[in-house]
């Protein structure tokens, strides 16, 4: 018999302190829908997403309901689109088609309008990235991320100059909002499942999948139990919480794997806040020891943050991937939102926290005005830290048309709202435009 | 299936009525129960075996809640592995 006390643990994760499943992402392979004829390519990829997608949202609320515990998301992730319409080009017809898909299952978002080009972009893969600012603009549900660098192949400079300006021009087309829909990365994940990074890795099978489950809340919680403890203390409370969060996720992507009839991929323990109040990873990190997020030993709370999150998860499931650890988007987390806003956390020192968390510099807003090239230079930073230390890195970062530094930009809903934060006036469009490919780091020859 | 019925609420005449009457109309049989109060706030745990009933959890669970609704407290109805997976190793 459960015991009382766990039963009451359990409604109290849930109720008071924001546990939830954040998403059930279904991965689904595109490959069976190559076509050299674009709009048979579309076609093919708007009814497999249908046919093995059509039951998601469905399943999503009937295991909710079962098991008591909110499943915030249901999503869909496919195989790199650019891979998809190498043949037959048509890569706006398959972002339409993509929209389309995911409007009629009734899913959230959709993302895999994606291209992984770390080593070198290939004809139809720079078609591609010409694409995206379009492709964005004009669908609602579609996600885009972009792999430009990886520890094995080191850095394209080219995407990343590419990037810049898309970034720029999405956010010209869009009201700065399409931004928030397209991240780069640096070691991306084939297995993720949270967006706006999520595709459907070439090696990960058919129809898989992966689960993101959430929980600042239930964390920080747990720490106001231990004020005053040693740090080790601190840790091992994470990791126990840790640990209780992940098995929900593996229960319920086992679960929907199975109703689905799809594999079941990974569970992803990312503690992604939400602008609500009492889902902050900030608060955590003040729970810690901080007077606020952003003063010195921030980085290093985090890294032990980061790092018990994954131990609690690895011993709760065989099957822990995607990004797992810490996410600091600065919008959709009020603590981020109020250290920037009281000057305590500049855009410096959340590069610093990039190089600890499991993600990277998110839902960043810099004024409208910053060029191109700055936004490539930032971006290729980012991508050294996750080259050298072996990591994910990622940039989510939103040029707010028409707003200076002290402005704040509303998303609204799960996006929240970001203040507007300040970069280097310094240029550095000489290096961007020198192009070509950065070198694997050393350590990258491991054979 | 094992389902656990949890009533959280505060404390006033004929909750247990209320809520075990609704489970025996849906054909749910209590295998264990046991009710407190914690600060001043009732909570009843049943450990309950719903396999006989002609509804699933999640008719059961909404059928519950509007019971609890009427009577000011929140019930709940899961499926026991949500707390088995949290708890057990």
């Amino acid at each position: 018999m459960i015991n009382r006390n766990e039963i009451i643990e359990t409604i109290q994760m849930i109720d008071a302190q924001n546990l939830d499943v954040r998403t059930i992402t279904m991965a689904l392979s595109l490959f069976d829908c190559i076509d050299a004829d674009k709009k048979k390519c579309a076609d093919k990829v708007y009814e497999k997403i249908v046919r093995r997608a059509g039951k998601l949202v469905e399943t999503g609320e009937e295991i909710a309901a079962e098991y008591g515990v909110p499943i915030v998301n249901k999503r869909v992730s496919v195989t790199p689109i650019s891979l998809i319409g190498a043949s037959g080009g048509g890569y706006i017809e398959l972002a339409k088609a993509l929209d389309r898909a995911a409007k009629t299952t009734g899913i959230d978002f959709i993302g895999g309008y994606s291209a992984l080009v770390q080593k070198d972009t290939a004809p139809y893969e720079q078609n591609f990235l010409e694409t995206i600012d379009e492709a964005i603009a004009i669908t609602e549900k579609v996600c885009c991320s972009v792999n430009v660098a990886s520890t094995k192949s080191g850095m394209n400079l080219d995407a990343i100059d590419v990037m810049g300006r898309k970034l720029k021009e999405l956010a010209v087309k869009t009201d700065s909002f399409g931004c928030g829909k397209v991240v780069v990365f640096a070691n991306a994940v084939e297995d993720n499942p949270f967006m706006a990074g999520a595709f459907n890795g070439c090696g990960e099978g058919d129809a898989v999948i992966n689960v993101g489950v959430s929980g600042p809340g239930v964390v920080k919680c747990a720490l106001e139990k231990v004020k005053g403890a040693d740090i080790a203390t601190v840790a091992e409370t994470v990791k126990k919480t840790a640990f209780k969060i992940t098995r929900v996720g593996q229960l319920v992507a086992r679960e929907a794997a199975s109703r689905l009839g799809a594999r079941f991929g990974i569970v992803d323990l990312s503690l992604a806040p939400t602008p609500k109040i009492g889902d902050s990873v900030a608060h955590i990190l003040e729970e810690m020891g901080l007077e606020s997020v952003g003063a010195a030993g921030t980085t290093a709370c985090l890294a032990i943050l980061n790092d018990a999150v994954k131990k609690g998860g690895v011993m709760a499931s065989n099957s822990v991937g995607g990004l797992s650890g810490a996410f600091i988007p600065v919008s959709e987390d009020i603590g981020m939102i109020n250290a920037v806003k009281r000057g305590a956390l500049p855009i410096e020192k959340l590069e610093a926290m990039t190089a600890v968390c499991s993600v990277g510099l998110d839902m960043i807003a810099v004024p409208g005005s910053t060029p191109a090239e700055v936004l490539s230079a930032i971006i290729a930073d980012e991508c050294a830290i996750g080259v050298i230390n072996n990591k994910t890195t990622a940039v989510r970062i939103i040029p707010a048309i028409g707003k200076e530094v002290g402005d704040t930009i509303d998303f609204g809903g799960l996006l929240g709202s970001a203040p507007v934060m300040s970069v280097s006036r310094f240029s550095p469009k000489a290096f961007i435009s020198r192009g070509g490919h950065v070198p694997a780091p050393i350590h990258s020859n491991r054979n | 299936m094992k389902a656990i019925v949890t009533v959280l609420g505060s404390d006033k005449v004929g909750i247990i009525a209320a809520v075990t009457g609704e489970l025996a109309r849906l054909g749910v049989n209590i295998e264990d129960i046991s009710q407190t109060l914690m600060q001043e706030h009732f909570v009843m745990i049943m450990m309950t075996d719903i396999s006989a009933s002609s509804f699933g959890i999640k008719e059961i669970g909404e059928k519950l809640k509007a019971v609890g609704e009427k009577i000011g407290v929140d019930v709940r109805v899961q499926h026991e592995d949500i707390f088995n997976s949290m708890h057990k190793i």
